[in-house]
């Protein structure tokens, strides 16, 4: 293990041009390819922000000119705002009922060993591997077959039914992960079951609550292909979107779009603070 | 229900009657009898997996014994659940509840029980673990040291007629630890509630409790003061656990008045009688173990002392390794026998160190030595002193 | 069904807690009846009767969409048969392969870069990933139409490369519809590879370099397969969905990219030929389901903790 003392010594080598950027692609390889991975994510974001500005009239595929009118007027276009209200409706709607039974499937499924158990967990895995076609369609098919109209009724019950099994693995990897001795501390000291739940597990799995609630309202609102199956004459804002592309989309939908992708970024954000904050007490 | 409150009331010695365990085809706890005396400190010892813990749970009420019966005083708890009983846990890994703040989690049993004056209480609990600034804190901005005194505060407010503490110092460091077990005892001395605690820490148990319990697969191996342990143990598991034994076998020549004469190849031993364990039948022939503590053993060079010593035991070998520790080294000498026998001789001045292949000659004064059963194995307990300590 | 059962495990998130206790033998079954039975009733019979429907014939001399239940199980072998049919099926499975293999090989250096080299700006780039999906679903594919048109900025930049002819274009075709599937489930490729790795202890890492691997064996021994969980979870939220959907197909397509998901709708919505599309909605079903169990027992269910 001699040193090699004259290496020490040399002048720095000065590398080529070529070489240094080589250098560089090759500490920074990671970086520029999250940065396009990146683009790629937010490019139709960012497009469907730019068009909510696009002075367009009736068909909004091209570049028009600025315009805030759109903004300013986002009801403007003819049932866009009706389609908003049902979509919003719709997923209050769905999220209370969806998280309620999910949530009680989960608190079943970590807490009590039973009978059943198994076979539950593949009931609630089945949903979520099956293509919302056939999830679509086989509803459809039993509405038909059974002669229930279509409406706002036989939609709230699809998103009810593929919601529950994410608000289940939400709200179950929250009390997976919650310490059992944290209830019986509680119950050491003097909390019967009841408060030792209220008090305890309940605030503690909360957030997770919340996430499910909030991943059961945005696949409901943002649904597309079981609603199309199972809606008929009743229309949410995807429906309205799709259903219009083929005649063109009033920039409205865009300005309603961006609105809400603000709202929910906020929301994230001030989720992110207060869950800092917490932890900093 | 009113029997019930008067339960939680309950005051006096803990009573573990008969108590077993069994989960599926394992017995964690076989048969266990025990009495805990009021304000006593008590620590249940053993490797993991002893059922020290699972004694500790069932004890809380968090497991339902098998068979048996626990009682504090008259009162017998065994069918109440854990919020009923006037028992509470300093819990391993503390804890503590996240979302709320130190002096909330003080107060938890406090406001279960819907006792007036918690504020008082809280605070008075908080001083005596000296924490009372931190009372506004989240228990995560803690160290963990302050975390454990919480838990303890947590548990000592409550005034329980017994205090379960499940191996409550086992993530702190070495030097905490230290400065933990002497505030443990200060805090019991103080408040003078029954402690029990569990560990797998030998010097732990030793340095706190009044009296220890060395438990080992589900039962209970000894229990006594820790001199008496220590000076005397029963078992080999005892004798290894509970620091280090040099045992080696000899079988019994004959019984002399007090005393009880044994020999082996390296030859002959001379030990009264009540320093034989009860298992040992001393009759002629009979095979014993011999034990000695290695800091008993006085260690010479045998050129210096080649005439057999009128009083004390002795075997003759040779140096085969030996260990500069500081305060002693330590020393394997090999005998004649084929024995290895290890010895810890206080440095008194570094000239006397003896060097490896040095013919040396040990010996013990007789009331020293103990006397096992010479069915037991040798090695009982020494595996498990490593595993705690790993 | 019992690897089925196993993937349901492998999705689950977060540490396993001692074996749950057995208290109050009807309390589980009474928290579990309105979710299960909504699953039931809104879940499972209507996929029995999807498979009653995919039996049925049309009525003799009856209107449009009105059918008898004759058990004709001739009605599988003659979708099956018919190009109208087998031809999108079998597109949709290469558009969702392709996508997914696309889709892994952007998220998972996505999520390893979030794991290990985000630093504090992790959770910003984490709500980057998921920020589309505050976009709604449809409007984002339509955007790509905006992005991929003729003269959109790609369009340009190929033409100038060369790799499209000066009056070629990408939108409609294949590769837009590849492109929009891709995109459209990106983050549920990346999220689960991120969480799993976000689980890998760097000291392990660090542990393979100590003993002479080198950083890229050190990933492939080491990081890589015990994200494997996360690979897998992530592949299957994408292929499955990306199978059955037709948005992009409807959007980004010619009538030449028709997936397997178009077919459906318009034979149930449009036609009305409810037995067809039920017979093609079960073939989908069960093809996705045989796929996923040959790749799940390929990758290995035992190593997926």
């Amino acid at each position: 293990m001699s040193v090699d003392t004259s290496t020490g010594q040399a002048a720095p080598e000065r590398l080529s041009a070529g070489r240094r950027v080589r250098r560089w692609l090759g500490a920074n390889a990671l970086r520029v390819y999250m940065g396009i991975a990146f683009v790629y994510l937010l490019l139709p974001v960012a497009y469907t922000f730019l068009f909510s500005f696009n002075d367009a009239g009736r068909t909004n595929l091209t570049w028009q000119g600025f315009t805030f009118d759109n903004w300013l007027n986002p009801c403007g276009a003819p049932q866009v705002c009706q389609s908003v209200v049902n979509s919003l409706t719709l997923g209050l709607l769905v999220t209370l009922v969806a998280t309620i039974l999910g949530t009680l499937i989960a608190f079943a499924l970590v807490r009590y060993r039973f009978r059943g158990r198994s076979t539950t967990n593949l009931l609630i895995f089945l949903p979520m591997a099956t293509p919302e076609v056939v999830l679509g369609s086989s509803l459809l098919a039993l509405f038909l077959n059974i002669f229930v109209p279509l409406g706002f009724w036989t939609v709230m019950i699809a998103h009810v039914m593929f919601c529950i099994s994410f608000v289940v693995v939400t709200v179950k990897a929250r009390l997976a992960s919650l310490d059992p001795r944290l209830e019986q501390a509680a119950m050491d000291l003097y909390a019967s079951e009841a408060q030792a739940f209220r008090r305890i597990t309940l605030p503690l799995v909360a957030p997770g609550i919340a996430a499910a609630a909030l991943l059961a309202f945005s696949l409901s609102f943002d649904d597309f292909i079981i609603t199309n199956f199972n809606s008929g004459q009743f229309t949410t804002f995807p429906k309205f979107v799709y259903v219009s592309a083929t005649r063109g989309i009033p920039p409205q939908a865009n300005v309603i779009a961006s609105a809400m992708f603000f709202i929910a970024l906020a929301l994230v954000v001030i989720g992110q603070v207060i869950g800092v904050r917490r932890r900093k007490g | 229900m009113a029997r019930a409150t008067d339960v939680t009331k309950a005051q006096g010695d803990l009573y573990l009657e008969r108590l077993t365990k069994s989960f599926g085809d394992f017995v964690a706890v076989d048969d266990l009898s025990l009495t805990v005396p009021q304000g006593s400190f008590f620590a249940l010892l053993g490797p993991s997996g002893c059922g020290k813990t699972t004694t500790l749970r069932m004890v809380a009420g968090l497991e339902d014994p098998t068979a048996g019966r626990i009682k504090i005083g008259e009162a017998d708890i065994t069918e109440l659940k854990p919020f009923r009983r006037p028992v509470n846990t300093v819990f391993q890994n503390y804890a503590l509840f996240p979302h709320m703040d130190i002096y909330e989690n003080v107060a938890f049993g406090l406001r279960r029980r819907g006792i007036k004056d918690v504020k008082t209480q809280v605070m008075e609990a908080l001083e005596l673990i000296e924490l009372a600034q931190v009372a506004k804190r989240k228990p995560a901005q803690l160290s963990g040291g302050q975390q454990q005194r919480v838990a303890l505060a947590r548990a000592i407010v409550n005034r329980p007629a017994v205090l379960l503490l499940d191996e409550p110092l086992g993530a702190l460091d070495l030097k905490l630890r230290r400065q933990m077990q002497l505030e443990l005892k200060r805090i019991q001395t103080e408040v003078g509630l029954t402690f029990i605690h569990v560990t797998h820490d030998q010097e732990e148990a030793m340095t706190m409790a009044d009296t220890v319990a060395v438990m080992n697969k589900g039962v209970i191996e000894q229990l006594g003061a820790p001199t008496d342990l220590y000076e005397s143990p029963k078992t080999a598991f005892v004798a290894n656990f509970l620091g280090q034994s040099n045992l080696f076998p000899a079988a019994v020549l004959e019984v002399d008045g007090e005393d009880i004469v044994l020999e082996d190849s390296d030859g002959r031993y001379r030990m009264p009688m009540n320093r034989v364990a009860p298992s040992v039948s001393p009759t002629r022939g009979g095979r014993v173990l011999v034990g000695v503590r290695p800091e008993k053993i006085h260690i010479e060079r045998l050129a210096e002392s080649d005439a057999t010593p009128a009083d004390g035991n002795y075997v003759d070998g040779t140096v085969r390794s030996s260990s500069f520790m500081g305060v002693s080294t330590q020393y394997e000498v090999a005998t004649a026998g084929g024995e290895i026998i290890s010895v810890f001789a206080q440095n008194l001045s570094a000239r006397d160190l003896l060097s490896e292949g040095d013919p040396v000659r040990l010996t013990w004064a007789p009331r020293h030595g103990f006397v096992l059963n010479g069915s037991e194995d040798m090695n009982a307990g020494v595996e498990a002193v490593t595993a705690a300590a790993g | 069904m019992s690897i089925a059962a196993a993937i349901a495990e492998t999705a689950d998130e977060g540490p396993k807690g001692p074996p749950p206790k057995r208290r109050g033998r009807f309390i589980p079954y009474l928290l579990m009846l309105p979710g299960a039975l909504w699953l039931g009733i809104f879940f499972l019979v209507p996929l029995v009767t999807l498979f009653l429907t995919s039996l049925q014939t049309p009525v003799a001399g009856g209107d449009v969409g009105q059918f008898e239940q004759t058990f004709n199980f001739a009605n599988y072998p003659e979708t099956l048969t018919d190009p109208n049919y087998y031809v999108p099926l079998f597109r949709s499975f290469l558009y969702s392969a392709s996508a997914t293999i696309l889709a892994l090989l952007i998220g998972y250096p996505l999520a390893y870069g979030i794991a290990f080299k985000a630093g504090r700006f992790r959770n910003v780039l984490l709500v980057m990933v998921i920020a589309p999906f505050f976009v709604s679903f449809i409007l984002r594919t339509i955007a790509w139409r905006q992005i991929l048109a003729d003269e959109g900025p790609v369009v340009a930049v190929l033409r100038v490369i060369g790799l499209v002819g000066p009056t070629g274009g990408v939108y409609p075709s294949a590769i837009a519809v590849v492109a929009g599937l891709t995109y459209n489930f990106l983050p549920f490729m990346t999220l689960p590879i991120y969480a799993s790795l976000e689980r890998v202890d760097h000291r392990l890492v660090e542990a393979a370099g100590d003993l002479y691997a080198s950083p890229w064996t050190g990933f492939r021994k080491v990081t890589l397969p015990l994200s494997m969980p996360g690979v897998v979870a992530g592949t299957l939220l994408t292929f499955i969905p990306a199978a059955g959907d037709y948005v992009n197909a409807a959007l980004l397509g010619t009538p030449k990219n028709t997936m397997i998901g178009n077919r459906i709708e318009f034979t149930f919505l449009s036609v009305n030929d409810y037995p067809t599309a039920a017979v093609l909605s079960f073939i989908l079903m069960a093809s996705i389901l045989i796929m996923v169990l040959l790749y799940v027992r390929r990758v290995g269910t035992e190593d997926l903790v």
